[in-house]
């Protein structure tokens, strides 16, 4: 019974790095770039809503739509002022930007907003589904769970199926040939960064429903897990990072369980290593074979 | 071959304008100014930034009121992030401004580092929140909070003898040395006092936000009581999950858990029947406290904590210290020595009680025990 | 970095040879730090540096051995290592502890610097923990694991006793100097450069650039790769000695993953590889938060936007374009063909 919980526990914190991690996937598979800041633009779009609901006094429906617009815009205008002047600068260049970017957008909120934790409005209120005498699973770690699911289902039949989608295949495989073959690939990165940021948007009131608080720095930590959950499951992979995020978050709710609450992080990362040992791609990458 | 010496000369004009920058800044005659060192941005950054702004508000109702001994008082903060290198740069800072004495820093870990400096300088040094026993090792330094083992041994004192429970569950911050430092302290005390540990729940600054599986650990070892030496923002996170996860043990905390009700905002009912140790209530009713949370909150627009009575009191005892020492000019040759002499003699009536300090530089000050009744503190005894 | 001489022989053929062994690189990344350290010098002789001037020399001079360590791993080598600080953070303790502990030991001149190279091997030896199983990753892979291990660095370190746990090691005698760090820079320097131009840094370098065609030519790609990782972190481990011993005491959160991040912007910023551009954005990075100051609340605003501003000049064809214009030649010309405009008028 109380393995169940823990289990439980573990699933709802999984459920939450997986949601941020589809996000981080998106743009870190189809643009190649590593964008150190998705985890603030999660902190913007939950300060949107904040900004909306308690201090506007605005309807929970056009609060959400709102920030998930305004998330969608401003990672289009990151991308076109930061990233787009870097397509042939090397990778790293544009690793470094994103995290001026990341700074940016700590220090923008920062200053409006101030630097204590602000309450997030109770906007997901789900009841709580009790299973057993002990055993209960939170209402919103559930709901989590399931839109989780059906963002990764739709994301997945988008890049099979749209035409759009199949274009963002071409362009992480091959640019040059992409272009070649007609694609804008400008068009298809400035949609992809549209897309994975309507998606922290989505990620960003979910994570702060769940925890109830929401401050400057709250997106740092939940982006370098969400990171390590996209890895983990493979780069690029949408349902890799829906593993990989559950899959971070049951090890670390079971080794703080039954190993040790101090230790657990450095578990969580020797777990991490061992695993990357053993599959170098992650969980469901795909290996790709050198050529010279 | 070029774009290297333009490089090489655009860095040496920048050196130069960081020196020009620094170089004294030209302070209006008779102003005494009064340096201050803390995080303002980083993840500390709420208790630095209470602590510069309790400090601006003690500082100008000072000068309205005429200043201390014909001087008017002056107030330059520096951020440090929460470093101890950065701590140590903006103190150099502070020292070329031509600060007279130092209010920080604020947290305890730049606090060591920065103590090393001012005591070789020898100027006045007041620790508003650094509570680490550390932070205040040589003469020069005072503080104004409690230190971190008399936490932790009063919190255990209090709980064996005047609460009816034995069995505890404790959850803290391991990479934190204030939590760390009341927490090792009161396992002590709580063994002679014959109180049992029935389970000891870390966290760290790399998992700091979900504690589901900490509360469920604490629930299945049947303790009676969660002892959190914790910040506020990390106790409101605690709270709210043992709330939704349907949790009736009582909670206890120490200072630190001050300004929990404000955090907590609309749900500040989930805070009913902590209790906690503390010198500062918010909203206490002497005339003092009220007057300094209005103020605070007509400028700042939120409920002062912990952090900002601390530093409120800091300022008016350097003010003190000043009328005592005699002091009437900033450039007095024996400055520094008179106001350490003075520290020693002062006694300060501030918003966390009545102080009084002797050379080891800790406040000589009561903890009070208090309990959250709906939503305000209620005095225990 | 045309090194020309294939000969292992160390420039017997008097100073034409050691123009051939050492170019242009290696003299000027030698002149600019010893044209740094005169200025530095001259200031504080001369009673002209503040005391903020004076506090700053010595983390400028840490981050520089940090950046050029983490280059020969980033810019030579090509593989990205986000653990930097975590090999600083285990040379630091290492140091330290041994500076504590022998204290009766040994007289200063002789415990300070076996304490810098106790550092310096218990973080090369990490490296070589760490790099054997590690290094067989590549990219963004080898990234988030050495991320990892930083964060699981710092993790043990929190929770161990001997370490002081959070509370950290306090004091550790201060006995780092500007001297002394601008001793350790040029040894750093003189070892990393001197490697980039020998066999070794070319086979690292041809790694780097082809790792298949490089093992074809019967380049030992483990050792090589293995080679730059645990240099890199020997040096890393000696700057954290000398940052301890700088600060006094030491805290496992000074070496979270966002100080690799800082020592990463150092390194990009100067240019991959390029060891000279490290230095510079070294003391860039050092100086422009703290010369923001004035700045107040609006600081590291300003330095954010700063450092992405940095980074679209440094990568923009147009920006190098304008650096190309100004040179001296040319900007004297434009200066003398404005004056005679000025003058017909």
């Amino acid at each position: 019974m109380s393995f169940l919980s823990q289990l439980i526990n573990g699933l709802s914190v999984g459920s939450i790095y997986a949601l941020i991690a589809l996000g981080y996937t998106m743009v870190y598979g189809i643009a190649k770039m590593l964008n150190f800041a998705h985890g603030d633009v999660i902190m913007v779009g939950a300060y949107t809503i904040f900004t909306a609901v308690s201090m506007l006094g605005l309807d929970y429906w056009i609060a959400i739509i709102l920030s998930v617009v305004f998330c969608t815009v401003l990672g289009i205008v990151i991308e076109k002022i930061a990233y787009k002047p870097l397509r042939k600068a090397s990778p790293l260049t544009v690793l470094i930007t994103a995290i001026g970017v990341s700074y940016l957008l700590q220090n923008i909120v920062l200053l409006i907003y101030g630097s204590h934790q602000r309450p997030f409005p109770k906007i997901i209120s789900v009841k709580s589904i009790k299973i057993g005498e002990n055993l209960v699973i939170s209402g919103e770690a559930f709901f989590t769970m399931v839109i989780t699911i059906v963002i990764m289902i739709i994301l997945t039949l988008f890049i099979k199926n749209s035409k759009t989608g199949r274009a963002m295949v071409a362009v992480s495989e091959d640019k040059g040939a992409a272009e070649l073959m007609g694609i804008n690939v400008n068009r298809i990165i400035s949609i992809t960064f549209a897309i994975g940021s309507g998606l922290a948007a989505i990620a960003g009131l979910f994570f702060a429903s769940t925890y109830g608080f929401i401050g400057p720095y709250s997106g740092a930590m939940p982006g370098i897990k969400a990171f390590i959950a996209a890895v983990l499951g493979g780069i690029g992979s949408i349902p890799g990072a829906m593993l990989g995020g559950i899959l971070l978050g049951v090890v670390e709710g079971l080794s703080k369980a039954y190993i040790s609450t101090e230790l657990s992080d450095a578990i969580v990362f020797s777990i991490l290593i061992v695993i990357l040992l053993f599959k170098p791609s992650g969980l469901l990458g795909k290996n790709v074979t050198e050529k010279v | 071959m070029f774009k290297r010496f333009l490089a090489t000369v655009l860095l040496l004009a920048m050196v130069v304008a960081v020196m020009a920058s620094c170089k004294n800044e030209s302070t209006a005659k008779n102003e005494f100014l009064i340096g201050g060192i803390g995080p303002l941005t980083g993840s500390a950054a709420t208790y630095g930034t209470s602590v510069k702004n309790a400090a601006q508000l003690a500082i100008d109702e000072i000068n309205e009121n005429g200043g201390v001994n014909g001087m008017l008082l002056k107030l330059n903060f520096q951020d440090d992030a929460n470093n101890p290198e950065k701590a140590v740069n903006a103190y150099n800072t502070l020292m070329d401004a031509g600060m007279k004495v130092l209010l920080g820093t604020v947290t305890s870990q730049p606090c060591i580092a920065v103590v090393e400096e001012s005591h070789k300088d020898g100027i006045l040094q007041i620790t508003p929140s650094g509570s680490a026993v550390d932070c205040i090792k040589y003469d020069n330094a005072f503080r104004i909070c409690f230190n971190d083992p008399d936490q932790g041994t009063a919190s255990a004192t209090y709980i064996a003898e005047n609460l009816d429970v034995k069995k505890i569950g404790v959850i803290y911050d391991k990479s934190n040395v204030y939590s760390t430092g009341i927490f090792e302290k009161f396992k002590a005390a709580a063994k002679e006092k014959g109180l049992e540990i029935v389970s000891e729940q870390a966290f760290t600054d790399q998992s700091n936000t979900d504690f589901s599986v900490q509360l469920q650990n604490i629930r299945e070892s049947g303790a009676e009581l969660i002892f959190i030496p914790v910040y506020y923002q990390e106790a409101a996170y605690i709270l709210t999950q043992a709330n939704q996860a349907g949790m009736s043990i009582p909670f206890f905390g120490c200072d630190g858990l001050d300004g929990i009700i404000p955090q907590l905002g609309d749900n500040a009912q989930i805070a009913e029947g902590v209790m906690l140790l503390t010198p500062f209530a918010a909203d206490a009713q002497d005339e003092k406290t009220q007057k300094f949370v209005k103020a605070y909150k007509e400028k700042y627009g939120s409920i002062p904590d912990q952090f900002a009575a601390d530093a409120y009191d800091g300022i008016y005892t350097i003010a003190e210290a000043i009328k005592k020492a005699g002091v009437t000019s900033p450039d007095d040759p024996d400055l520094n020595q008179k106001l350490i002499d003075a520290m020693t003699k002062i006694e300060v009536k501030g918003l966390t009680g009545t102080m009084t300090w002797d050379a080891s530089g800790e406040p000589k000050k009561e903890p009070k025990a208090v309990k959250i009744v709906n939503g305000a503190y209620k005095s225990m005894q | 970095m045309g090194a020309k001489s294939e000969k292992n022989k160390p420039f017997p053929g008097g100073i034409g040879r050691f123009r051939q062994k050492y170019d242009n690189n290696f003299l000027i990344s030698f002149g600019i730090m010893i044209a740094i350290f005169l200025f530095c010098f001259l200031m504080i002789a001369t009673g002209n540096a503040t005391r903020h001037f004076k506090s700053l020399l010595v983390p400028a001079g840490i981050n520089i051995i940090l950046a050029i360590s983490l280059n020969l791993v980033v810019g030579i080598l090509g593989e990205l290592s986000l653990g930097h600080a975590g090999f600083m953070s285990v040379g630091a303790y290492a140091g330290c502890l041994f500076s504590i502990y022998t204290q009766e030991l040994f007289p200063i001149g002789v415990r300070f610097p076996l304490s810098l190279l106790v550092g310096g091997l218990v973080a090369a030896f990490f490296g070589l923990v760490i790099g054997v199983p590690v290094l067989r990753l590549k990219g963004d892979y080898l990234a988030i694991v050495t991320l990892a291990f930083g964060e699981i660095i710092r993790s043990v370190i929190i929770n161990l006793d001997f370490t002081g746990g959070a509370a950290g090691l306090k004091n550790i005698e201060k006995h780092t100097t500007y001297t002394s760090v601008f001793i350790i820079i040029l040894i750093t320097l003189f070892v990393i450069l001197n490697l980039i131009n020998s066999r070794h840094g070319r086979a690292i370098m041809a790694i780097r650039d082809n790792r298949i065609a490089a093992e074809s030519l019967g380049v030992n790609i483990t050792y090589f790769k293995l080679l730059s990782f645990i240099l890199a972190a020997f040096f890393a481990g000696i700057a954290g000695v000398l940052y301890g011993h700088n600060i006094g005491s030491l805290t496992a959160a000074q070496f979270d993953y966002n100080r690799s991040i800082e020592i990463l912007v150092m390194v990009v910023l100067g240019g991959m590889g390029n060891i000279k551009g490290s230095i510079i954005s070294a003391i860039l990075i050092t100086i422009i938060p703290e010369m923001l100051r004035g700045a107040d609340k609006y600081r590291m605003l300003f330095y954010s936007i700063i450092l992405i501003i940095m980074m679209l000049l440094n990568a923009s064809p147009r920006f190098a374009e304008f650096k190309r214009k100004i040179r001296i030649k040319n900007l004297a010309s434009a200066l003398k063909s404005k004056s005679r405009q000025k003058e017909e008028v």
